[in-house]
């Protein structure tokens, strides 16, 4: 199970704010609000587990700080007191609302 | 007397848990092999007490193994390793300025019911970002022990190690559950460190200051640039004095040699078999060290992993991903760490590709024979001025060609052999750290001790064999060339069919074959071929000169073309076969790179002579 949309029944109002963390740029930052692996094609199914490991939790901060000249991705993050290089593909599983 | 009791130290990566394993057993410390698993095996009797021994254990994220590395971490805590009997208790080394992300994983350890202690370690970088934590609330809500450590610089090991024998002494611990999902874990041990930490702190200012140059998306790749160009210069120029020093001692030796015994087969041997031919390799000791010290120094900054990030698109490309990079990079030195660093790729195809393609990285032991045979004959010009030499122009494009070549052979593999789904990257960027120099030496020592014991059984061996097929039948009196009667030349005039379409003559084939064992060896194979004897020096002077008499200049690019991806050495297939679990792959690996080699030596042949006339 991956799809955790629905989280302790805040999420439903936020919702329509809500961007994926590998659409944003440089600079942008906001709150994890939730992870949803649906629609986002070739990503392994435990990616959402991989992630939380990775130290993405929903309410932590996160901020994207650099991204690669080429092609922008991968990119790197700062989620909660962590920095975390990622590629944007997966960086979409993480549902953030910007500040 | 009963085995020593064992502890298992584990945690995240970048907690600091290598260093206090080092700092609890000093230099003790063994290193050896699972059998039949990809992972070294890091013990040591713990400091003061022999009935402790540590094991330390890859670090990793949760008790879900990632990668072959982090399974074998799992696999032993849970007593399911093989070759490895369960720990009697962990030590769980916690990163005390990033508690929740690491409490995580001492809350899956905490199901496991083994006795537990916990290090929270790198304190003084908390305090210095002004987080506090209250360390007796974190053991009262865990029910293990805490310590607060300073693994860098010894503090709270004595502690540490009390709490580690009182936590034997228990024998088990209740379990505890915290739940049974990624989330459940995550959740609880964001709980805890909330409640046991006092201050939050203002974070690592300087991480992201120096991360805003170094991760630049224009300066960030230029930069890397500059350290690789630098680390290439200084493997050239920080190396010569040492390599000099070298060089004289066996000059020295070998003067005491023939001062002592009379002209002979056995001064022979003594002199130009085993001082010349172990002594050609010696001498690149300070080139492999000044690699490492770079590598090492690069990695416990915390730079490699940015490293990784700024190669990702480019490994991306061919369909690695950029943690690929390190172990590339490492096979510069040597294709052997290379191979062994590769065991933190996830991807077990990606793993694959990575092993293959690293002997066509430009390692350590080429540039002995690319130094040679660019001083015989490539003439000592500069270009634009006298800012370039040609002759370094011409080294530069033989590790360019090698890198292409690497490359292209990942994404033909990616596409063929080592088919399968795209593999994501995902690493941590941990906190920059000032390089710690006991890291570094150990490494270096660790590096410098495997390659000597080489040159000791190794290269002696095949020196040894090859004075001998060298020297034996003895030419008749008077001969023309006496070694054209010897095993040497018999077997050289063999190999000349098969590499006379790519311009090696019998001299050059015969070398090629202890240049199979290691590579290094070709010049002073040529140097025997050649009957040219003395110290490793005049071996190089009289190699070039009769490289430069000899041969032709088509031949002479050839021979530089089948260096570029030389079929690997001994050594290398040997580990290739250990780290990919049978012969199928070396030998691929084997085959693709005699092929390669050969049809760039063809190509290079033939064109160079159509133009030379």
């Amino acid at each position: 199970m991956n799809q955790e949309q629905q989280l302790d029944g805040e999420a439903t109002g936020a919702e329509k704010a809500l961007v994926a963390l590998g659409t944003m740029k440089p600079g942008m930052f906001g709150h994890v609000i939730a992870f949803d692996a649906s629609g986002i094609p070739d990503v392994s199914p435990d990616m959402t587990d991989r992630l939380r490991e990775m130290g993405f939790a929903e309410d932590l901060e996160v901020e994207v700080l650099h991204q690669s000249l080429f092609g922008r991705d991968p990119i790197a993050v700062r989620i909660g007191r962590m920095t975390v290089a990622l590629r944007r593909r997966e960086a979409n599983i993480v549902k953030v609302q910007l500040v | 007397m009963s085995a020593p009791s064992l502890v298992a130290v584990v945690g995240n990566p970048n907690c600091g848990k290598s260093a206090l394993f080092n700092a609890l057993t000093g230099l003790r410390q063994k290193v050896a092999n699972y059998p039949g698993a990809t992972v070294e095996r890091r013990t040591g009797p713990l400091l003061g007490n022999d009935h402790i021994e540590l094991v330390d254990l890859p670090g990793t994220y949760s008790m879900t193994p990632r990668s072959p590395d982090e399974a074998v971490t799992t696999d032993v805590l849970l007593g399911k390793f093989k070759a490895e009997r369960r720990p009697d208790a962990i030590l769980c080394v916690v990163d005390a300025t990033n508690l929740a992300q690491h409490l995580r994983f001492v809350i899956e350890l905490r199901a496991l019911g083994v006795p537990m202690v916990i290090a929270l370690n790198m304190t003084d970088l908390a305090a210095r970002e002004r987080i506090n934590i209250d360390a007796s609330a974190l053991s009262h809500k865990l029910g293990v022990p805490v310590v607060e450590t300073v693994a860098v610089r010894k503090k709270g090991l004595e502690e540490l190690k009390d709490k580690a024998i009182e936590a034997l002494q228990m024998g088990t611990l209740s379990t505890l559950y915290f739940g049974s999902t990624v989330r459940d874990y995550q959740r609880a041990a964001r709980k805890i460190a909330k409640d046991v930490t006092l201050s939050e702190g203002i974070g690592h200012k300087t991480t992201r200051l120096l991360d805003n140059v170094l991760l630049h998306p224009v300066a960030g790749p230029f930069i890397l640039l500059a350290i690789l160009f630098l680390m290439f210069q200084a493997v050239f120029s920080w190396a010569e004095a040492p390599m000099t020093w070298i060089e004289d001692g066996i000059a020295y030796l070998q003067a005491g040699v023939h001062n002592l015994l009379p002209e002979g087969w056995l001064l022979s041997f003594l002199s130009d078999g085993i001082l010349a031919g172990v002594g050609a390799v010696i001498v690149f000791l300070p080139q492999i060290l000044v690699l490492f010290a770079f590598i090492l120094v690069l990695e416990s900054t915390g730079y490699m992993a940015r490293a990784a990030f700024l190669m990702d698109r480019l490994m991306a490309a061919v369909g690695l991903n950029g943690r690929a990079f390190i172990p590339l990079l490492s096979s510069f030195a040597c294709a052997i760490p290379g191979i062994m660093a590769a065991r933190t790729i996830a991807d077990p195809k990606d793993r694959l590709t990575t092993i293959l393609i690293t002997p066509l990285m430009t390692c350590s032991a080429r540039i002995p024979v690319y130094t040679v045979l660019i001083g015989a004959v490539i003439p000592n010009t500069t270009l634009f001025g006298d800012w370039i030499g040609l002759q370094g122009v011409v080294m530069f494009s033989l590790y360019l060609a090698g890198i292409v070549a690497a490359l292209v052979v990942a994404a033909v593999l990616k596409r063929t052999v080592a088919k399968g789904k795209t593999h994501t990257f995902m690493l941590e960027l941990p906190k920059y750290q000032t390089p710690r120099l006991p890291y570094v030496l150990t490494g270096l020592y660790e590096r410098a001790r495997l390659f000597l014991r080489r040159a000791g059984t190794m290269i002696l061996s095949v020196t040894i064999i090859l004075w001998f097929l060298a020297s034996f039948p003895i030419a008749p009196e008077g001969a023309a060339s006496p070694i054209s009667y010897s095993l040497v030349g018999i077997i050289g005039g063999w190999l000349e069919v098969i590499f006379a379409p790519i311009g090696f003559n019998w001299e050059i084939s015969a070398a090629l074959v202890p240049g199979m064992a290691a590579r290094e060896v070709a010049i002073s194979a040529l140097g025997t071929v050649y009957s040219i004897g003395g110290s490793e020096e005049m071996v190089e002077a009289g190699v070039r000169a009769a490289i430069a008499a000899n041969w032709s200049l088509p031949t002479a690019f050839s021979f530089l073309a089948w260096f570029i991806f030389a079929p690997q050495c001994v050594s290398t297939i040997a580990v290739a076969r250990r780290e990919t679990g049978g012969w199928k792959w070396p030998l691929f690996m084997l085959a693709y790179l005699f092929g390669l080699a050969y049809i760039a030596s063809f190509i290079t042949y033939q064109v160079a002579s159509a133009l030379v006339g």
